[in-house]
């Protein structure tokens, strides 16, 4: 009974000029833009809300109900704003969709500003992708050419600005309200909330922020209906959804599913562990923020319910795999390395909390740790976790607190033994067999 | 820090020329500024993209640099000193021609990027954010980049270089010191210099888009799987997802015993683009 994958969003990813409109239109695209101008935009919003989808960013919020959360008009302007600022670490899929299919995420940008009565569009890239970015701006200037961005697009009297932002090197701007501070102009540093971007986002207006995914699963969505949308996946978790496979397996990349697939189908689908005789050690389900998983979560649905009950995030369907070469204290201590780098310092948990643990990871897997470390860590984390002012500080927590739980003696062995001896680094590497001389 | 000449030092260490832009590259700096800042509702938006132009002229973000953009969106060169030193990709002091990333976040650093790492730096005798002599190459550690299946990866100038190995990047960065052209294995058919890409990231679209693939290999990992999935099923199915451009919607139909149904009720048109394969997604349904 192996789950069937649903090439929705990567269905044109092979062509030769995915990238194009000329493309995109022989696959009938716009056709969901010409349905959505002849329709009430409530009834837009309501279809989202109707699908159950909830948002592709990693918090999984239901994204119909975010859009419907807008105030009601008030003369003034309102905003949509997309998250393409991917930087969570595993997380690799809105960077090739944009890459190939940079359209499917226009025509959804077209159709969700018509729904909430934005006019002018913003999509927030992370700046390290120069080529798609070339591959957006193309994009708009060929919708704005046919006559799908622009003014009275298709004569619908409903006018649409985009424009296409780059940042310029941060995580955190992956976090909602850091990023509308720096598409704002400024250092990109989360802000209270609430009030909630619906009500006071950018520049004060209200505004929406939602995922390349999930912008892009609109047309889809409108030309099929929510009930075909609500069909796949799970009953609470619907829909589908790229899962990203990476690290120690066979055949790593995008694997388009309905959620609630499993681990064990994936890996059997990307030809399993890049090497057989090693035996899968730990995974994340959704990126480094989320709780790590070990070989008994093979079976646990890929669904934000399930993988909640088992204790971590659905959060990006990122899937890191790591296989029994790897220490598991080096893993963490790179991952805490990278927490500590990009807090953006506002607050002083995660701020003073990364720093600390990351001279405790780096000792631990020098094998300098002291018996208190443990502790220490779990403390610290303790002090970080729910108490910093944006999920970056529960992420650094994440890998620390599932590592010790449910690798424990590793950590215990980092007071005596370094880990690269533990484990020699050499045995993980893609080119393992490859000589490497100075 | 108080530089030699006495002109304001925003956090470049160390301290860099400052001299006056000449009268032309500031009227086409301003010319540049002014389309950036009209992009946007509220000027000071324009500030990421700004220091991105800034870096196309200068190759840093520069104290002359800083001022400019002041005077732009009216504000003070510690204010914009402040939002350039919060970003990574920002320079405070002038940049190779070439900015090679090596990944060395968890996945890409044990697929073999601390290896990669350690190789190139030796080979070109710098480290983290040093660069070398002759002004070519700057070597960076960076973050997760979001090409883990392609791991570990190299970024050239933040264009993607693929499943690379000590060897390969010592290749690339020979390479791109000798002069040679590069082709990154998804992007343009060569590496543009940190100032031209600069430009692009300031929102100047260099021309460029359609070279390069849509999708390397591993993107297309699942997509292959799913065309194996649906060439093992009903004949009807199979047609509808291996004629994508013709009349699919017919098969769609003449398939009514699948699960897909309610999808056949409500699709509008002969669309095939989100037409998934029949019966997807039903094992898992709770």
């Amino acid at each position: 009974m192996s789950t069937q994958l649903t090439p929705i969003l990567t269905k044109t990813w092979d062509e030769p000029q995915s990238w194009t409109l000329a493309t995109y239109e022989r696959y009938d695209g716009y056709q969901a833009l010409k349905k959505a101008v002849t329709m009430p935009p409530a009834d837009l919003v309501q279809m989202a809300k109707d699908s159950g989808m909830r948002g592709r960013g990693g918090a999984g919020f239901p994204t119909g109900m975010k859009w419907g959360f807008l105030p009601a008009p008030d003369g003034g302007p309102r905003y949509l704003v997309v998250n393409a600022d991917e930087s969570e670490p595993g997380t690799c899929k809105d960077i090739p969709l944009m890459m190939a299919s940079p359209q499917l995420l226009i025509e959804g940008m077209v159709i969700t500003s018509f729904a909430i009565g934005c006019n002018h569009a913003f999509i927030y890239l992370r700046g390290e992708v120069v080529h798609v970015y070339r591959r957006l701006l193309r994009a708009v200037e060929e919708a704005y050419a046919a006559g799908y961005l622009g003014k009275n697009i298709l004569g619908s009297g409903f006018d649409l600005d985009i424009t296409v932002h780059a940042g310029a090197g941060a995580y955190i701007c992956g976090e909602e309200t850091a990023l509308l501070d720096s598409l704002e102009g400024r250092r990109g540093q989360p802000r209270l909330k609430p009030p909630f971007p619906a009500v006071a986002g950018l520049y004060a207006r209200p505004t929406v922020v939602n995922n390349v995914e999930s912008i892009a699963s609109i047309p889809p969505m409108l030309l099929h209906g929510a009930k075909w949308f609500a069909e796949m996946g799970t009953e609470k978790s619907t829909g589908f959804g790229i899962f990203s496979l990476s690290g120690h397996v066979a055949r790593p990349g995008q694997y388009e599913a309905p959620l609630g697939i499993t681990l064990r189908e994936l890996l059997e689908m990307a030809g399993g562990m890049r090497d057989p005789s090693k035996k899968l050690k730990f995974w994340t389900p959704g990126g480094s923020s989320t709780p790590m998983f070990t070989d008994q979560h093979l079976d646990v649905p890929l669904d934000f319910e399930s993988v909640a009950a088992a204790g971590s995030m659905l959060g990006t369907r990122a899937l890191q795999i790591f296989d029994e070469t790897v220490s598991v204290v080096r893993a963490v201590s790179r991952w805490t390395d990278f927490y500590a780098h990009e807090s953006c310092g506002k607050c002083t948990p995660c701020r003073e909390g990364t720093f600390w643990l990351k001279q405790i990871m780096a000792r631990l897997e020098l094998g300098q740790g002291t018996k208190d470390d443990i502790d220490k860590l779990l403390d610290i984390c303790d002090n970080i976790y729910f108490r910093a002012f944006c999920p970056l500080g529960d992420g650094a927590t994440s890998c620390i607190t599932s590592a010790v739980q449910y690798f424990r003696e590793e950590f215990e062995a980092g007071m005596t033994t370094p880990a690269a001896e533990l484990f020699p680094p050499a045995a993980s590497t893609l080119f393992a067999k490859e000589t490497v001389s100075a | 820090m108080i530089s030699t000449d006495g002109s304001p030092n925003y956090g470049v260490v160390p301290s860099s020329d400052t001299d006056a832009y000449s009268a032309d590259v500031l009227t086409s700096l301003r010319a540049d500024a002014a389309e950036v800042i009209a992009r946007y509702p509220q000027a000071r938006s324009a500030l990421l993209p700004l220091l991105h132009l800034v870096q196309s002229v200068d190759g840093f973000v520069s104290p002359r640099g800083i001022e400019l953009c002041a005077d732009l969106l009216g504000l003070t060169g510690a204010e914009v000193s402040g939002v350039a030193t919060f970003y990574s990709q920002y320079k405070r002091h002038p940049n190779g021609k070439y900015t090679i990333g090596v990944c060395t976040n968890t996945l890409c650093a044990i697929m073999g990027g601390d290896e990669i790492w350690d190789f190139v730096s030796a080979h070109l005798g710098i480290g983290h954010d040093e660069t070398t002599a002759d002004g070519l190459v700057t070597l960076e550690r960076i973050e997760c980049n979001a090409a883990c299946d392609y791991a570990p990866v190299v970024m050239a100038n933040w264009e993607f270089f693929d499943n690379q190995t000590p060897q390969s990047t010592r290749q690339l960065v020979d390479d791109l010191r000798s002069g040679l052209s590069v082709t990154p294995t998804r992007g343009a058919s060569k590496v543009c210099s940190f100032k031209e890409v600069s430009r692009v990231l300031a929102g100047f679209h260099d021309g460029l888009a359609d070279e390069g693939v849509g999708a390397g290999p591993a993107s297309l990992e699942g997509f292959k799987v799913a065309r194996a999935q649906s060439a093992t099923k009903t004949p009807a199915a199979k047609e509808a997802t291996a004629a994508p451009r013709t009349k699919a919607a017919p098969a769609a139909k003449a398939a009514p015993k699948t699960k897909a149904a309610p999808a056949a009720d409500t699709a509008p048109t002969t669309d095939t683009l989100f037409d998934p394969p029949k019966g997807a997604g039903k094992a898992k349904k709770k």
